[in-house]
């Protein structure tokens, strides 16, 4: 072993370095795998239908005219919206290791206190939007908070805080709702005290697409910056890896723990801010449901990635957008649950089982590359 | 007792990992009715080879026979009904359940769906009496002790009709006591025809107790040979082989400069005794302090609360003059404290994570890895193969995930780490433990380099050659304290396995 041998060995290895390929071919298989889980779901989707007597073929059709209809299209990205920035909430907690399902309490907070502290100003149009999107981010972080510091101090597990906390946030919301912040209308249609205008989020396209897309389509950019790319990022990701070494490292667990779950829950807290600032412009039981949920779906589908996030949910935003013909079409839109539900499952099997399989085919090429290399050398 | 006839043979075994051929060559023959000894350093592929007789992975060459049946052994289940049993290094007890319980655990005799747990005690005290062991079947695990609960896991052996046993390292959680009390139940075993096969590094207990010894370093069996053939140090020779590294030799000088100082250090334990108990000492640069002592006495604790990991109740750290004591892990790090943990798995690596990432893990605060709030990652990849390049690093490139390398790359590149970052001490805990004779070798001349240079080394070892050869000073920990100081040249495995055991060191 002299220092020449050690001095050339990289750089010929660096030519024979066969890592693009690799990378590209383990991403082609994790993208047919999970187009495999999605085409399966579907199939079985069909069968649901045929086996309890509805008209199967009815579903597909539905499907491509979806698909054909400009305007269904923005119907799927408008509801996929807050489901990217649920899931990118999700998503954070997951390379942390940390499961929020508290994200659907954390963005109730943040819907809710946007609508009450937003009618107190009177501002011009962007720096109310601004001010309400500040309120919505610490009301989500704070809720968060709560759940991270019983982890951080007590030891509770974020995923019974979050649940617990979730339950807590509704009725909490619904008390302070109903005792003081009702605003009496001649309508029928209970509500907080309207929004001023300055405070309406624009539209992309009139009546269809809220430019809240924006927004989320920037928080999953800003998201992929901070994990992937910081320092922080690194950081949070290492303790997900494996917590030991990275405390051994010197990351202080307890505040990664922290800061993780304050980002999580103020990313979660934008989540209903399409609702209240695009189409109700106060809170009300009308109040959004399901994105938290929606969100952890999401995350896993897109592996916590940006990009599959962003795909993730225009999936989902695709089949929600379905429910409205189908039920024309007298089938019950409940099917759009059970595709979903199969193609989460679909994939949670498929992650695992390919996983397993390419970090084995990653560890039989790289010991065949060095036999390889040593036998050129 | 047939003596002559062979109860396992193993031919021409040959067992590759990625990147590691960890048996090649192996011939093994165990008569039946003995004790046959396997021993080889840390890494030699002992526990590879039993794996592969107990059916826990397949061969990719070579034959095993059990009395004289050619066997494929798909699954440890196949191999427990050709009667091998296997007690691993770590116990696999239920807690909570009596002795009897977890004995039968898995194996019940059932009649019309109860178990018949007097049936089981019937068998249990017939096969004590044999092997002349006596343990109350009706106390719960957790009030044994380390040697007790060793014998319920050689009972649930037994009483699986095992008639070879293998066991993994046996004597490396005893006492000396329980040592003898082992060999002693081993005995009766052999005496009634059962096959024992021990693996072990310990040379005088293998040279006292086994009918057979077998060599096995490098991957390959490299002799077989008689107790009252060889000596010690020849079993040493053909253990190590004949490139023993020489351990003495330096040249440089120990340095003035104080760069470690620990005064009183007290670490609670779990129990009411303290884990670290009223410890201190200086390591001066250049200078290599050992501290010899069988696991679990302290030196996990005393190396967690030297970084800041664990909150001891008593006593400073000083790190180069400045008071580190209350200081946080990331702020003695950059303070100059390197640390080789001692699990790299749990501790030390992201072994998902690609290797740049891995090397840059406790060294992220440093200028030259970071652009503002985001990871330099053009200046981390080049530092990596760096560290790949300069600790001769077996991989591809830098970009491989941990997992993918084997344990003595995985090892280089972790050591390779903690020294890129030029720290001003390092706390090395089984700097070579895992790895083979040729990255031992490499890692040993490194931390050589480094501390001609002027590291100050805190070296934590189970390996007394590494620890005679490396360390300027020893120190001996056992329960706690530092219970005796000796130089290199006074230090023999014996007088160190003796103060290792809790003998008293005299007041010089």
């Amino acid at each position: 072993m002299t220092d020449t041998s050690i001095d050339e060995r990289p750089r010929h290895l660096r030519i024979a370095n066969p890592k693009p390929a690799r990378n590209r071919q383990d991403a082609l298989v994790i993208l047919a795998s999970s187009l495999a889980a999605v085409l399966l779901s579907l199939i079985v989707a069909g069968l649901v239908l045929w086996v309890s007597g509805k008209d199967a073929t009815a579903l597909f059709e539905k499907m491509w005219e979806n698909l054909t209809s400009s305007n269904k299209l923005y119907e799927m990205v408008d509801r996929a919206t807050p489901m990217i920035i649920a899931g990118v909430a999700v998503a954070i907690g997951f390379k942390m290791n940390l499961f929020n399902i508290g994200v659907e309490g954390q963005y109730l907070m943040g819907v809710f206190f946007a609508a009450v502290i937003g009618t107190q100003f009177e501002l011009p149009a962007v720096l109310h939007v601004a001010l309400i999107m500040v309120v919505a981010l610490v009301a989500g972080s704070l809720w968060a908070a709560v759940a991270a510091v019983l982890k951080v101090t007590r030891g509770v597990n974020e995923v019974i805080a979050t649940i617990m906390l979730n339950a807590l946030a509704l009725n909490l919301i619904d008390f302070l709702f109903t005792e003081y912040f009702r605003f009496e209308s001649a309508s029928l249609d209970v509500k907080t005290k309207p929004l001023p205008t300055t405070a309406w989020f624009p539209e992309l396209v009139s009546g269809r697409l809220s430019a809240y897309i924006l927004v989320a389509l920037a928080v999953a950019l800003i998201y992929w910056l901070i994990v992937f790319k910081s320092r922080f990022g690194y950081r949070l990701r290492a303790s997900g890896v494996n917590a030991g070494a990275a405390r051994t490292g010197g990351i202080a667990a307890k505040k990664m723990i922290l800061a993780s779950m304050l980002l999580s829950g103020a990313i979660a807290g934008l989540t209903g801010l399409k609702y209240l600032l695009g189409e109700s412009y106060a809170y009300g039981p009308t109040r959004p449901e399901g994105f938290g949920f929606n969100g952890i779906a999401v995350a896993l589908l897109g592996r916590n990635h940006p990009a599959g996030i962003v795909i993730s949910a225009l999936l989902f935003g695709f089949l929600d957008s379905l429910s409205g013909p189908l039920q024309i079409a007298k089938i019950p839109s409940s099917i759009v649950l059970v595709i979903k539900a199969i193609i989460l499952l679909g994939v949670v099997i498929v992650n695992e089982v390919v996983s397993v399989k390419v970090a084995r085919r990653t560890a039989d090429r790289t010991a065949a590359q060095l036999e390889v290399a040593g036998a050129a050398a | 007792m047939g003596s002559h006839t062979l109860a396992v043979q193993l031919v021409g075994i040959e067992k590759r990992f990625p990147g590691v051929i960890a048996n090649h060559d192996v011939n093994l023959n165990v008569r039946e009715g003995t004790i046959h000894a396997i021993v080889g350093e840390n890494g030699a592929g002992k526990s590879t080879l039993m794996k592969t007789l107990y059916g826990m992975h397949q061969p990719e060459a070579g034959t095993v026979h059990v009395m004289g049946e050619l066997r494929h052994f798909r699954s440890p289940s196949d191999a427990i009904a050709a009667g091998i049993g296997m007690v691993h290094q770590h116990f696999m007890l239920a807690d909570n359940l009596t002795v009897l319980e977890n004995i039968v655990l898995g194996a019940e005799p059932v009649s019309r769906g109860v178990i018949r747990f007097d049936e089981a005690r019937a068998r249990l005290t017939e096969i004590m009496r044999s092997i002349n062991a006596h343990i109350d079947l009706d106390v719960p695990v957790s009030q044994l002790g380390v040697g007790q609960r060793q014998r319920v896991e050689i009972l649930k052996v037994l009483f699986r009709g095992a008639r070879i046993l293998i066991l993994d390292e046996p004597t490396a959680v005893l006492v000396p006591q329980e040592v003898d009390e082992l060999f002693d139940n081993l005995r009766q075993l052999v005496n009634d025809g059962a096959t024992v096969i021990f693996i072990s590094h310990k040379l005088d207990e293998v040279l006292a107790v086994s009918d057979d010894i077998t060599v096995i370093r490098g991957g390959t069996t490299v002799a077989e040979v008689k107790p009252g053939e060889v000596n010690r140090p020849k079993l040493g020779e053909l253990m190590v082989g004949s490139e023993l590294p020489s351990p003495h030799g330096r040249t440089s000088e120990i340095g003035d400069v104080v760069r470690l100082k620990v005064v009183d250090i007290t670490v609670k334990g779990a129990g009411s005794r303290p884990a670290v108990d009223h410890v201190s000492f200086e390591i001066r640069s250049g200078e290599v302090l050992g501290i010899a002592g069988v696991e679990g006495n302290g030196q996990f604790e005393l190396c967690q609360a030297i970084l800041g990991l664990e909150q001891h109740t008593d006593g400073t750290v000083e790190l180069n003059g400045d008071d580190i004591t209350r200081a946080s892990v990331q702020h003695r790090l950059e303070g100059g404290l390197s640390y080789i943990p001692f699990d790299r798995h749990r501790e030390g690596l992201l072994l998902s994570s690609p290797l740049w990432e891995n090397t840059l893990l406790g060294r992220d605060g440093d200028q030259q890895f970071v652009k503002g709030p985001f990871v330099a990652t053009a200046a981390v990849k080049k530092d990596a193969r760096q560290v790949i390049a300069d600790f001769d690093v077996r991989t591809p490139s830098e970009l491989v995930p941990a997992f993918a390398l084997s344990g003595g790359n995985q090892q280089k590149l972790l050591v390779g780490r903690e020294l890129a970052s030029l720290p001003s001490v390092l706390i090395a805990a089984h700097p070579t433990r895992g790895v083979d004779i040729g990255a031992q070798a490499a890692i040993w001349d490194r931390m050589r380099a480094a501390r001609d240079e002027g590291l100050a080394v805190l070296l934590v070892s189970a390996d007394l050659e590494e620890l005679i050869g490396l360390s300027d000073r020893i120190l001996v920990m056992f329960d706690g304290q530092m219970t005796a100081q000796l130089t290199p040249a006074e230090a023999t495995p014996e007088l160190l396995g003796s103060y290792m055991t809790g003998a008293k060191q005299e007041a010089a």
